[in-house]
């Protein structure tokens, strides 16, 4: 296991990752990702330290804010249409696995 | 082999207006044209006959009766398949939404069909439209109609391939940090990234929001005025969506078209070339700055120092961005849902399915990225990564806005290369990367930006294109720059470059 420097990703830190971001990675792409994403890292690092502190962020190139529209009713997708990609349905609702724990 | 329908948009429209063809006629030559040779370039995803020639028939009839709905009417298009549209399959090149058919159109897309233009399929795209050679599509690979053994460019490849090919005298793409541009550049073709803001995303897959714009994919600059004109303006499903008239492109278009181009000043981006940018690529885009400047522009080299940091920033801000927005594959709503059976013991929960599915349906290109970006946006790693590279974004604005002092337009090549052979980068993330070195600082700022063909180069004879920047909402400037382009170089070459491109034999793959 390389030591974690200031821009190496560890494997653990990639199955961390993937926990939060709801990917059940295999052991070969784990093994694969952590050495791939700290080359990339160690490439796009070098741009820190470019902007001065004075310099505000962009989050956005066209500077919009507040875009409101009038709250009247307008015409949306019937149910039938919402659910029609849906894995699974019933009642005209998502079916969902188990959302709480096995005991609950 | 029936001869392919070669004319341009607009040449269409006029001989539709004019009676001398039908909308079936046309329609059905392109399908006979997909039919013949797509088995071996494979832009299309899917492929609607039945349904084109159904609104190709309508559109006769409403030529007929002297109603056409818009100056396309009945000139057939392709769409990337990022789009949405209402019953037809929309997988955005990734197995989690493989055979998803979308209740609803894109804002685009409704107004194609607003303007009568049949639709003849989705087109192929790297998944999720991450990528720069169509390899990292679920569904296999594009080839470059030039080359069938090379890349044509991405994510759109499937869209620029299909105009190349003359599968289609139209069609739409998406561009995030190049990929209707370098896609152009690498087959031959014309590609328009409009202001951001000036195109609905509503319907729009999104990859990295603030920096997504859809836009034209065309062979010829007026074909992709006449698109843009019709697919721009306000849309109020989308609050991004800028309120402000989308221009006249086509009066711009066919105003470069005299190739008269004095009192324009032509800005040479001095970071966006040299080291890592092919000869060949560069002798032609060095042509074609000559051709403008004895066309009468004055060309004058202006520098954006901060257009080296570029593509560090975009590859922060659009995991960042991706790995919110592909958050929404949860496999509840829609698309894949695969459920984990390995222990009897366990029955899997809602997030026990996400996990499997986002496994199962994602490639790896769309894993890389989430996973980058989830770490870009972390406590800890947030400030260090993500918001430098906003603060960059910012610096990158500033030296366009500096440059648009000196100059009217910016110029540079679109792409690095000439397509480079399947295969040959797609293990190689970082390599792969490069590709849109010189496109995505236009993203990150917002402006509009167009790639004209500049000649094929001496190394490979392989298409290379020219890349016109234009100021935010002035998209009109990057028509009549290349439509005058376009027109000097047609001159010099007694014809279009694809009149150069080897004829496809249509064996399929």
């Amino acid at each position: 296991m390389p030591e974690s420097s200031e821009h190496t990703i560890t494997r653990e830190q990639v199955a961390h990752l993937a926990d939060l971001s709801r990917i059940d990675l295999s052991d070969a792409e784990l093994d694969d990702l952590a050495p791939q994403l700290s080359v990339i890292l160690e490439s796009i690092a070098s741009i820190q330290g470019v902007a001065g502190d004075d310099v505000p962020p962009t989050s956005h190139a066209m500077p919009l804010t507040n875009v409101y529209r009038d709250d009247v009713v307008r015409p949306g997708l019937t149910a039938e249409e919402a659910l029609s990609g849906a894995p699974e349905v019933e009642q005209q609702r998502f079916k969902v696995p188990r959302i709480l724990g096995d005991e609950q | 082999m029936n001869t392919p329908d070669r004319r341009t948009a607009s040449a269409i429209a006029e001989a539709l207006a004019a009676g001398e063809t039908t909308s079936v006629a046309v329609t059905q030559a392109h399908l006979d044209r997909i039919a013949e040779v797509d088995g071996a370039v494979r832009a299309f995803l899917h492929v609607d006959a039945e349904g084109a020639l159904r609104d190709a028939a309508a559109s006769d009839e409403r030529r007929a009766a002297g109603h056409p709905w818009s100056a396309l009417d009945g000139v057939p298009i392709a769409i990337k398949d990022v789009l949405a549209t209402r019953g037809l399959p929309t997988t955005c090149g990734s197995r989690i939404l493989e055979g998803w058919v979308p209740p609803y159109d894109a804002t685009v897309v409704a107004r194609l069909r607003g303007a009568g233009l049949p639709i003849l399929g989705k087109t192929n795209m790297d998944e999720f439209a991450m990528g720069s050679s169509t390899e990292h599509s679920a569904y296999g690979p594009t080839h470059n109609p030039w080359d069938l053994e090379r890349i044509p460019g991405g994510s759109g490849g499937g869209s620029a391939a299909a105009v190349s090919a003359y599968e289609a005298p139209l069609a739409l793409g998406t561009d995030t940090g190049g990929s209707i541009r370098q896609p152009g550049a690498v087959t031959g073709t014309v590609g328009v990234k409009p202001t951001y803001g000036g195109v609905s995303r509503y319907g729009l897959v999104s990859l990295a929001n603030s920096l997504d714009q859809a836009g034209p994919v065309t062979r010829t600059v007026l074909d992709a005025a006449l698109l843009h004109e019709l697919i721009g303006g306000h849309d109020p499903l989308d609050s991004t969506s800028i309120d402000a008239p989308v221009g006249d492109l086509v009066a711009a278009a066919r105003r470069g078209a005299d190739g008269d181009l004095r009192g324009v000043r032509i800005g040479v981006v001095r970071e966006l070339g040299g080291e890592g940018y092919q000869a060949g690529v560069l002798a032609r885009f060095e042509e074609s700055v000559e051709l403008m400047t004895k066309a009468g522009a004055e060309a004058v080299e202006v520098s954006c120092p901060h257009f080296v940091h570029a593509l560090a920033t975009y590859y922060l801000i659009l995991p960042a961005e991706a790995s919110s927005n592909l958050a929404r594959f949860d496999a509840m709503r829609y698309g894949l849902r695969v459920t984990p059976d390995d222990d009897p013991d366990h029955r899997p929960s809602a997030e026990d399915v996400m996990r499997a599915t986002r496994e199962a349906g994602f490639g790896d290109e769309v894993k890389r990225r989430i996973i980058l970006g989830t770490y870009a946006l972390s406590s800890g790693y947030y400030d260090a990564y993500y918001g430098t590279a906003q603060k960059v974004r910012t610096l990158v604005t500033r030296d366009f806005e500096a440059a648009f002092e000196h100059a009217d337009v910016l110029v540079s090549p679109t792409a690095p290369t000439t397509a480079f052979r399947l295969g040959e980068k797609v293990d190689d993330p970082l390599a792969m990367y490069l590709n849109d070195l010189a496109t995505i600082p236009a993203n990150l700022s917002g402006v509009p930006g167009i790639s004209v063909p500049s000649g094929l180069a001496d190394e490979d004879g392989l298409p290379a294109g020219v890349q016109i920047l234009a100021p935010a909402m002035a998209d009109d400037r990057v028509y009549r720059v290349g439509a005058a382009l376009e027109s000097l170089l047609a001159r010099e070459w007694g014809g279009a470059l694809l009149d150069r491109a080897p004829e496809l034999t249509g064996a399929s793959s």
